[in-house]
């Protein structure tokens, strides 16, 4: 879990272009969208892409999104419990 | 009697370099990327506009522009208003769009990004400025072979004769693959510098 949390630290600093972040500056705990990373809905669409194209998991509902993005802690948790690759 | 205009201030970035007003300020390795070159100037005036990064490098380059011609010729808020912004260039957004149509070739895998996809409009450039500094008068954006200042002339001047504007933000900003070209420049009922084609052109072709 450690390690693919490392991962999606480093996964969404290079697609979504936080030029201003390093791993080491996201806690497992913060919070992605709002106040913590700042991320906006374009991200949100980025997110789904990346879950899909490097985990095999297709988010249909955009509701769900809300309940997956809300941490990397939560998101690892999602992630180790759905994918396929 | 018609309203005249006058140029404000003028700003050239190309070859990894930056004029202000005729005169260099900033001049770097023209080996670098252009997207070295962009992070390098962001740092040096400590932008602080996380936004930046997530743009395409026509945005990058029209908001670099914009930053620099405004940070020394300041337009007051009220006036932003009616602010329009007039820009041009030849490759419209085929830089980013090539980079949409990769993503989308292989059916296997197939993954378009939709932070991509957003910048697939030359005219995006105008929104990001607009949203950076508070703009919210007309915008257009023409795409033509080259540089058409008589076609610029005759929509800045419209907008200013009808009352529609008092300043306008005009100009040249063309990205296709490394090569890049900026020249933009502010229009005013008054400034140092009464608007001509001729002098237009020729500041255009001097750098």
């Amino acid at each position: 879990m450690e390690a693919l949390k490392k991962e999606l630290k480093e996964n969404i600093i290079e697609q979504l272009n936080l030029e201003d972040f390093n791993v080491d500056d996201i806690a497992d705990d913060d919070a992605l969208f709002g106040d913590g990373l700042g991320l906006d809905s374009i991200d949100a669409l980025e997110l789904i892409v990346m879950l899909d194209k490097d985990y095999g998991i297709k988010l249909t509902d955009p509701a769900e999104g809300k309940t997956v993005f809300v941490s990397i802690e939560v998101l690892a948790a999602y992630i180790t419990k759905h994918r396929s690759k | 009697m018609y309203k005249k205009l006058y140029i404000n201030g003028y700003c050239h970035i190309k070859n990894n370099s930056i004029s202000l007003n005729g005169n260099k300020i900033t001049s770097e390795d023209k080996e670098l990327s252009f997207s070295k070159f962009a992070k390098l100037i962001y740092q040096h005036k400590e932008l602080a506009y996380p936004k930046f990064f997530k743009m395409d490098n026509l945005c990058k380059l029209a908001f670099l522009a914009t930053e620099i011609l405004l940070e020394n010729h300041s337009i007051d808020t009220n006036l932003k208003k009616d602010m329009a912004i007039v820009l041009s260039n030849r490759a419209a957004s085929l830089d980013t769009d090539r980079k949409h149509q990769t993503s989308i070739s292989d059916k296997d895998s197939y993954y378009p990004s939709p932070a991509v996809f957003v910048y697939t409009l030359p005219n995006i450039a105008i929104g990001e400025i607009s949203i950076r500094h508070q703009i919210k008068g007309e915008n257009v954006f023409f795409v033509s072979n080259t540089f058409n200042d008589t076609l610029i002339h005759q929509y800045a001047t419209s907008l200013l004769r009808n009352g529609k504007s008092s300043n306008i933000l005009c100009g040249w900003v063309d990205f296709d693959h490394e090569n890049y070209n900026a020249f933009m420049y502010l229009l005013s009922e008054n400034g140092p510098i009464e608007y001509s084609s001729e002098f237009i052109k020729k500041t255009y072709l001097e750098n």
